[in-house]
């Protein structure tokens, strides 16, 4: 099938996927080979957030802290923990809006806004959407000021899709679905 | 089908049960690689065309990345009528006598869109890990995901619950629709998967 939203000339780019230093899987399946500890290792010298990312080591790191530390730390950390818990409150209350546009009649672009509010780096999701559904996309500013995804082609249901696989912090009910026809068919 | 494995089991002097296990299960490169050769410009076209028939869409877009025209294409052959398809010193493809090509699980991770793809639940892994074959309840359970309608026969790369990168590479032995509706046996039989014997190979020619 050929679709008019992919032309050929978007490029689509190689993933570069990054392989365990020590057993060469990628290091998400670590965990499945024979050298688990060694892997880990390896991992949390050279990559620091994939390795608290996968082996959950946020909450290791706090609770080491945790065992020499003053009263004065308590105050702060407490403090901080209030900020950290406003910010994931407004965190939770933020949408994520998925716009199918159309732009011709069998022509329309999806966009993508809201990924920010959710500490998503825009650019690397754009080149993630880019790779998965092998057309263009990028990071543009709309005519608020604001920065937003625009995908090549009709793909807000995959790209739901993506968003809940692939940051999980982002709530199902938060991301919404809308559709923006030119004239009512 | 020449992509049935089993079919070629008679008086080969290796025996393994390709029942349970692909044909990379007892593949050692080290010892069972007979040659390579640089392929002539028309061989090479062949096969470039073969691939871009099998794959249409998946690959139309990479091609010219994936195998550049100029680069030369090495052809490694080994036991068992393996053969693989190399271009600087990585391999891309592979196949059986002369049935479908599979592209590696190297490649598949930079173009992930090339095939369908299916994905097993996490109780999966471990076993496809070890070659076995990967049956219809491992894709049908409540971690596994079928979002795509693939026919019998197709090459399909499979992924996993919870993870992002793809597992191993198979063909269907029936479609996803009957994987659904019939749900036993066998439902992609293991070409290629993550630490297998091709997995770690290096080439360095
Ligand atoms: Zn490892």
């Amino acid at each position: 099938m050929d679709s008019p939203d992919a032309p050929s000339s978007e490029h689509v780019k190689p993933r570069e996927v990054p392989y365990c230093g020590f057993c060469s899987l990628p290091p998400e399946y670590c965990e499945f080979g024979p050298t688990l500890d060694k892997c880990k290792q390896w991992l949390s010298k050279n990559d620091k957030v994939l390795y608290a990312i996968l082996y959950n080591t946020l909450d290791d790191q706090l609770a080491a802290a945790s065992l020499n530390e003053t009263p004065e730390d308590d105050k702060k950390k407490a403090k901080e923990a209030a900020k950290i818990e406003k910010q994931m409150q407004k965190k939770m209350q933020s949408k994520v809006l998925i716009k199918r546009i159309e732009r011709t009649k069998r022509k329309c672009v999806t966009s993508v806004f809201g990924l920010e509010n959710f500490d998503v780096d825009l650019k690397k999701a754009a080149k993630l959407f880019a790779n998965k559904f092998a057309c263009g996309s990028s990071v543009t500013k709309n005519n608020q000021g604001n920065d937003e995804i625009v995908v090549q082609g009709d793909v807000s249901d995959e790209i739901f899709d993506l968003i809940l696989e692939h940051w999980p912090i982002v709530p199902e009910d938060n991301i919404d679905l809308i559709e923006d026809k030119k004239k009512g068919k | 089908m020449e992509s049935d494995w089993t079919r070629e089991q008679p008086n080969r002097g290796r025996t393994y049960s390709c029942k349970e296990l692909g044909p990379w299960a007892l593949f050692n490169i080290k010892e069972d690689v007979t040659g390579h050769t640089q392929v002539k410009s028309s061989v090479q076209r062949a096969i470039r065309a073969k691939i871009l028939e099998q794959y249409k869409e998946g690959i139309e877009g990479i091609i010219d990345d994936v195998m550049p025209k100029k680069a030369p294409l090495i052809l490694m052959k080994c036991h068992e009528h393996i053969n693989l398809i190399v271009m600087n010193n990585e391999v891309l493809f592979f196949n059986h006598f002369d049935g479908p090509y599979f592209p590696t699980l190297k490649l598949l991770h930079k173009y992930p869109n090339m095939l369908p793809r299916l994905q097993v639940d996490r109780g999966a892994i471990k076993f496809v890990m070890a070659g076995a074959n990967i049956m219809c309840p491992g894709l049908t359970s409540k971690g596994a995901r079928m979002d795509v309608s693939v026919p019998a026969d197709a090459v399909v790369a499979i992924t996993a619950e919870g993870k992002n990168e793809i597992l191993a590479v198979g063909t269907t032995k029936m479609s996803t629709d009957d994987i659904k509706r019939i749900n036993k046996n066998i439902g992609v039989e293991t070409a290629h998967y993550l630490n297998d014997y091709l997995w770690k190979t290096v080439v360095d020619i």
